[in-house]
């Protein structure tokens, strides 16, 4: 027979082989590649939990050393998704505890965490080093003291933006006085104040540390002894800047801060007073990441601040920095390379603030290397978005909301269509796009034809018909995760692209016009998709031509889900029996 | 007016694990429909179970609410409009989403903006139906998360159209209480973390005006077995009966929830009379913590005297409040400070 690597010689070629999309194919040569493969993986990312089972996952990386798992879909953050619907990480943790007890690192976002999942991390991998928890819920403060309390070599340990039972600040007690190890800690969800002292203690014992951020009930005071201990730090997230002004105050902030020459990254903020700022001055310089999404401060005195931020690559900032703001930065961030600006106050009749998309040119016009953008605002122009793709062809990511739906362009009251052509046209490596405003199935045809990197892509009370779906699903070709709420269509380009939606992760439509019949003929097409349907009402109960409220159709090879909750019910795919709503386990 | 309201659930305490100890349907006998909008009538509580008859109009019912039509919530026929109206005052709210959107030859902006304004009469008319129900669960379905005590009042908006801004933010029944404005749900994509940070920003900051009587009282509101917290504004109540009422609106998702789902809490809405039934029978007792940490029953102390000692609320079950300071105690206590 033909040459044959020995395995030895693969491994050690396929230990340079980092990237898993390059693993993905590897494996798929032979029988060989395959199982030299899948025993030297390390890291494992799941992007849709519910796609393959925890067990095969287990079974067939019993090396991994990093795993990431994302859970609920993406709308779920908007309210769109019941609480119920699932994400456990649960049976992950299960599997993993059983098969691969040299686990180290677990990333989750949008999952169900409870106490017991984390004590079973902490139980069950010896050398547990990272938990990053994004958008995740279930837990309290006694799932993390487990955490802390038992995993002995943790290095890192972030809640981001977690829905956590705070139980108390004690979590923070219960890493050990011999625990050095940590890298980066993230508290900044939880509300309960921590004992300073204990934070002093631990921070001046890990010389390693380099992130810290803290929660709202962190005083200035307790930032300022922080800071001192550990002047290496290279991400602060502050607590709350809200106390009175005192003088020595200001000087001890200020001068705390000038120590940390290594600062780059600056979150938190929370209640920041204008009068403090100043103290910031000295690390601005250095800055290439700045948040003050949860900063109240307005103009001018932001553009102080980031008019000596002449570094910074990446700005999320409220709508609070109106046009001129952003015209500031388009002169003086001149190494920008993401902006997103928040809306202040997200009630709709709210919005008075002067920021139009205005402020979105001069940014794209003034920062060549801008490649991100998520931009809120009360409405927009064509000619502003023809401006910026033409100026910003090398835009990545482009997420545009325009806050009042329907909303045509202001000045000639047309569809916003012509404008998002050339967004898709002319920026040709968009890998992420949302739109909103008024848009007619024309501007997805433009989508569909121009948009061929586009991976992710989300709509909101848009297009006239099926039309626009079609366009979308036999155009683009990257395709991965669509989702779409309140748009008119469904049922014929839905089930005419059947086949596209196996190539794809996930598409969520909900309050469009997908009938039960069309779902039910979706999934007897398509064995590998699970077709779920959210409704309040079992879709038998209605005719088959009236539309569900809510579906969710992803690819999986681990058939349907055990897990579904009352209002879940996933289409069987034998015809007699529709939709199958198996109990919980 | 009882001091101390107490939420009833005859369903075991979900734990915070739904994947273990997950409640099986069939466990709950006669549990239908369980309804995470919590619009229709819920069987789950063990209560009374659908009749036939009601189950023949509910499904008529449904059947004609979800017939496809054109246009948005609201602009419905007479006679579509006339069998809503029928329904329970809750059942109203069953399509909050936006979505039917104008046919599709009315591309054009103006036909839209008579459509809209059109339709926006009928929403804002369903919603003005029940002025009870502007607390905070029925916006936004923002179930599970804890929302700044400043969105339990009204609500809603008008659902804006493209229409000169002047219109947009008017209601039309001045009936209405005032501000009563109807949101999309999820709109904009904001999130709720987001949200509700930048809600207690504002007030917070209220606070560090150093204004004593003004300015907001955030307490944190804990219920076993509910996985998430709630803050209250104690300032928004002016006595016992407000706050408990307010409590009760708040948490009765969770007791309801947890009756048939995996655990977790399910978002059923009961309708005005099965809500005064599930409070009837009391299993739970509320409890605050004051300035001393000791926990002590709700009602005992005058409620000026109250906000100022409480720290935090939690709806304790009654089992476990037993031995918790009791009135004479309290009443010391605050003798003691005056």
């Amino acid at each position: 027979m033909g040459l044959r690597l020995p395995s030895k010689v693969l491994e050690h070629i396929l230990s340079f082989i980092d990237s898993n999309e390059d693993r993905n194919s590897v494996s798929l040569v032979c029988k060989s590649w395959f199982e030299t493969e899948r025993k030297t993986r390390k890291r494992v990312f799941v992007g849709n939990c519910y796609a393959v089972s925890p067990a095969a996952v287990a079974k067939r990386f019993p090396e991994v050393r990093s795993l990431t798992l994302k859970g609920k879909p993406h709308f779920a953050d908007y309210n769109l998704v019941p609480d119920g619907w699932g994400g456990y990480a649960w049976p992950w943790i299960e599997a993993m505890a059983a098969k691969c007890p040299s686990l180290e690192e677990i990333r989750l976002k949008r999952m169900v965490v409870t106490d017991e999942c984390l004590e079973k991390i902490a139980a069950s991998f010896k050398d547990f080093k990272v938990l990053v928890l994004t958008s995740c819920e279930g837990f309290s403060t006694d799932g993390i003291a487990a955490i802390a309390a038992t995993c002995r070599n943790l290095r890192v340990l972030e809640l981001r933006e977690c829905i956590v039972e705070d139980l108390g600040g004690d979590w923070l007690s219960y890493f050990p006085e011999t625990s050095t190890s940590l890298v980066s800690l993230d508290f900044s969800c939880l509300d309960s104040e921590v004992k300073i002292s204990d934070l002093e203690r631990l921070v001046s014992r890990s010389p390693n540390l380099k992130s810290l951020k803290l929660n709202p009930a962190v005083t200035l005071d307790g930032l300022v002894s922080l800071l001192r201990r550990a002047p290496q730090l290279t991400e602060l997230g502050t607590g709350s800047f809200a106390a009175q002004l005192k003088p020595e105050a200001f000087s001890k902030l200020s001068e705390a801060f000038s120590n940390c020459k290594q600062l780059q990254s600056l979150s938190g903020l929370w209640d920041v007073l204008p009068e403090y700022l100043p103290a910031l001055y000295s690390v601005c310089p250095g800055l290439t990441s700045l948040n003050l999404s949860y900063a109240t401060v307005r103009m001018p005195d932001l553009v102080e601040l980031l008019r000596r931020c002449s570094k910074l690559q990446k700005l999320w900032v409220m709508d609070l920095i109106e046009d001129k703001g952003l015209e500031a930065v388009a002169s003086y961030c001149k190494e920008l390379r993401e902006l997103r600006v928040f809306p202040s106050a997200p009630d709709l009749d709210e919005a008075n603030i002067p920021l139009t998309e205005q402020g979105l040119v001069f940014v794209s016009k003034g920062c060549r290397k801008l490649e991100s953008v998520l931009y809120f605002c009360v409405q927009f122009t064509n000619a502003a978005l023809l401006t910026i793709a033409r100026k910003r062809p090398n835009l990545k990511c482009f997420r545009l909301c325009v806050i009042e739906p329907f909303a045509p362009d202001y000045k000639t009251n047309e569809p916003l269509d012509k404008g998002f052509k050339a967004i898709a046209e002319g920026c040709k490596d968009l890998r992420r796009l949302s739109v909103s405003g008024l848009l007619s199935d024309k501007a997805f045809k433009y989508i569909g034809k121009h948009a061929k990197k586009v991976r992710m892509l989300s709509i909101a009370f848009a297009g006239d018909s099926d039309l626009m779906l079609h366009h979308l699903l036999s155009g683009c070709e990257s395709l991965k995760k669509l989702e779409i709420r309140d748009c008119p269509f469904g049922d014929t380009a839905l089930l005419e692209h059947a086949a596209k939606l196996e190539t794809m992760r996930s598409l969520w439509m909900s309050s469009c016009f997908v009938s039960f019949g069309a779902c039910k003929l979706l999934s007897q097409k398509m064995p590998r998709l699970n077709v779920e349907v959210i409704d309040e009402h079992p879709p038998e109960t209605r005719p088959e031509s009236s539309p569900v409220e809510r579906i969710y159709i992803y690819r999986t090879v681990a058939g349907p889900r055990m897990d579904t909750p009352e209002f879940v019910w996933t289409i069987h795919k034998n015809p007699e029996i529709g939709v199958s709503h198996l109990a919980i386990k | 007016m009882s001091p101390e309201e107490e939420l009833q659930s005859n369903v075991s305490v979900a734990s915070s694990s739904p994947t273990s100890n997950c409640i099986s349907r069939n466990t709950l006998g006669g549990l239908k429909e369980h309804n995470y909008l919590g619009l229709s009538d819920c069987s789950s509580v063990g209560s009374s179970t659908l009749s036939p008859l009601a189950e023949d109009d509910k499904a008529t019912i449904s059947l004609k609410a979800t017939e496809l039509t054109l246009g948005l919530p609201g602009s419905q026929s007479p006679a579509r409009d006339t069998e809503l109206n029928l329904l329970s005052p809750a059942k109203l709210d069953e399509k909050p989403f936006f979505p039917l959107l104008p046919s599709k030859d009315e591309i054009c902006s103006s036909s839209q903006k008579n459509n809209a304004s059109g339709n926006k009469r009928g929403f804002s008319d369903t919603m003005d139906q029940f002025a009870e129900a502007k607390s905070s669960v029925y916006t936004e379905k923002n179930w599970m998360f804890p929302e700044a005590a400043a969105t339990q009042s009204v609500t809603k908006k008008d659902v804006p159209q493209n229409i000169p801004k002047g219109q947009s933010s008017t209601t039309n029944n001045s009936s209405s209480p005032p501000a009563a404005k109807a949101q999309i749900v999820g709109w904009p994509p904001v999130r709720s973390y987001r949200k509700n940070t930048l809600a207690t920003t504002c007030k917070n900051s209220d606070e560090v005006d150093g204004r004593p009587g003004s300015g907001a009282l955030f307490v944190k509101v804990s219920m076993d077995g509910a996985p998430y917290l709630r803050k209250v504004d104690l300032r928004s109540y002016t006595n016992y009966g407000e706050l408990s009422l307010a409590l009760e609106k708040m948490f009765t998702t969770f007791t309801l929830g947890q009756c048939g789902s995996n655990g977790a809490a399910g978002k059923d809405m009961l309708s005005e009379t099965k809500l005064k039934d599930l409070l009837n029978g009391k299993d739970y007792v509320l409890t605050y913590e004051d300035k001393d940490g000791d926990w002590m029953l709700v009602g005992d102390v005058p409620w000026e005297m109250f906000i100022d000692v409480c720290k935090k609320l939690k709806i304790m079950k009654g089992c476990d409040a037993i031995g918790l300071a009791a009135a004479p105690r309290a009443m010391e206590k605050s003798k003691m400070r005056a």
